[in-house]
């Protein structure tokens, strides 16, 4: 027998690693939208990759069913949580608050996990939660460069564009631009402060209040507050006239 | 290790492109994908930090085509092969080719449930004073581990100020390789962007990553 068939049929397991893996699943080719390095638009899941991604998932869920290690009907209330009721919803209510109740807004800033705590939100993800506050001098924004911490007890889970390599590669080293793509435009002088959740901490930017909302009540408030202010990648607008 | 997945600084893949109206999942895979990934996470069958190693191990140009939630499919399939929780020949067939010895506790909704409201505290009781205070000078240090770090390439080698003491938290670079939780202290260092970027960066920036004490040296 020559050597290129003793290759062919290895008698050792090689250890568990990706060269294995690569054999058991190469590959497949990918939608351009659709990928880390690319991705963002796919407003229609295309072809290759959901089908074959639905037969991959469905063969874990499977086996980890048929062995006993996940109940049959665990799976559907986790999904149902994170797609109706844990959000940025929760994340603008305790900006209002911090808004309004001066009280509040010292304790998130001294303690943010024991301030959302108050409000009925921690847990995963906002077990250790930091508070920053944008002032007219100073803004705030968050990234995770290594793959997508977000504090998905104030925000839910995090948008697309937030695992995206283009936001990952850039808010660190030209926040600027990345703002500008978001239509935000800071003044020249405006102190930016990129936090880069490399632990378990989680951020949560207080957006700056905008005019003309003086005598809003809390929840008025809590209406205008948006998902990508307390990411750090929006600002507020002042409401047109008259809204309410 | 310097895997695809540290991108801080990288260039050349694009502009940010916000997805209006995004709905929180793009396809049912992909809310089977991460209930899966949290459920075997309760089931104890490895750690947080086990499996972000495993994903970052993944060879760049499969990490960079893949998806987000199918990083998480391919993860989860290397993390079941190399726990013992399937073998090849069931994840090719799609079903569970032979019964486990021991019955494992099922995971329940329950369970689920329990987790997303507790959570998992990182932080531990120190076994030693904090080494650096408010307001130090610290180098991030210039290491190159093949193993799990959460120290981005991207400062490791320059100069900055610890601006909060965050607690003794586990320390990931031990408890992806299974070795222990091995707590440390961890602080936010900010950096200058010049510092980072070069004297023709935008000087109005400052970056700060979370840094446990392996990663620091004092200036």
């Amino acid at each position: 027998m020559g050597k290129g068939a003793e290759r062919a049929v290895p008698t050792a397991e090689p250890a568990v690693g990706t060269r294995r893996y690569a054999s058991l699943c190469p590959p497949y080719d990918p939608d351009p939208r659709y990928t880390l390095r690319m991705q963002q638009h796919h407003d229609h899941a295309h072809g290759s990759e959901l089908s074959e991604m639905q037969l991959r998932v469905r063969a874990l869920e499977t086996i980890l069913k048929e062995k006993g290690y996940i109940e049959p009907a665990a799976l559907d209330e986790l999904i149902e949580t994170y797609e109706t009721k844990i959000g940025p919803r929760n994340g603008a209510r305790v900006v209002a608050r911090a808004w309004v109740d001066a009280g509040f807004r010292q304790q998130l800033i001294a303690d943010g996990t024991a301030a959302i705590g108050a409000l009925g939100y921690g847990g995963r993800s906002g077990n250790h939660l930091v508070a920053l506050e944008n002032t007219p001098s100073v803004h705030n924004m968050v990234v995770c460069t290594l793959c997508s911490c977000y504090p998905w007890a104030v925000l839910g889970l995090p948008p697309l564009w937030y695992k995206s390599a283009p936001y990952r590669s850039r808010a660190v080293a030209e926040p600027r631009a990345v703002l500008r793509e978001f239509g935000v435009e800071l003044p020249a002088e405006t102190e930016i402060r990129v936090w880069d959740s490399t632990a378990e901490l989680r951020y949560l930017v207080i957006p700056l209040r905008p005019a003309g909302t003086e005598g809003w009540s809390e929840e008025q408030l809590a209406g205008i507050v948006t998902r990508d202010s307390m990411i750090g990648t929006g600002v507020l607008e002042p409401p047109a006239q008259g809204a309410r | 290790m310097n895997g695809a997945a540290d991108m801080g600084g990288m260039h050349g893949f694009g502009p940010v492109e916000p997805e209006p109206n995004e709905p929180v999942f793009h396809a049912d895979w992909e809310k089977k994908a991460f209930a899966l990934n949290l459920a075997t996470g309760v089931a104890g069958l490895w750690n947080l930090d086990a499996f972000r190693f495993a994903r970052e191990s993944l060879p760049p140009p499969q990490y960079l085509n893949t998806s987000y939630y199918g990083l998480w499919v391919v993860t989860l399939e290397t993390m079941m092969l190399k726990h013992g929780v399937a073998s090849r020949e069931e994840l090719a067939a799609g079903h569970a080719l032979a019964p486990l010895e021991k019955a494992p506790r099922p995971v329940t909704a329950a369970m689920l449930a329990n987790m997303v409201r507790c959570g998992s505290p990182y932080d531990r009781p120190a076994l030693a004073p904090a080494k650096f205070k408010v307001g130090d000078t610290v180098r991030a240090r210039n290491m190159h581990p093949k193993t799990h770090t959460r120290l981005p390439r991207y400062v490791r080698g320059h100069v900055g100020e610890v601006v909060r003491i965050v607690g003794c938290h586990v320390f990931p670079d031990s408890n992806a390789s299974g070795a222990g939780e091995d707590p440390h202290w961890l602080y936010t260092v900010r950096f200058d962007g010049r510092e980072l970027w070069g004297p023709e960066s935008d000087p109005t920036v400052r970056v700060s990553v979370e840094a446990w004490e392996p990663y620091l040296e004092a200036t």
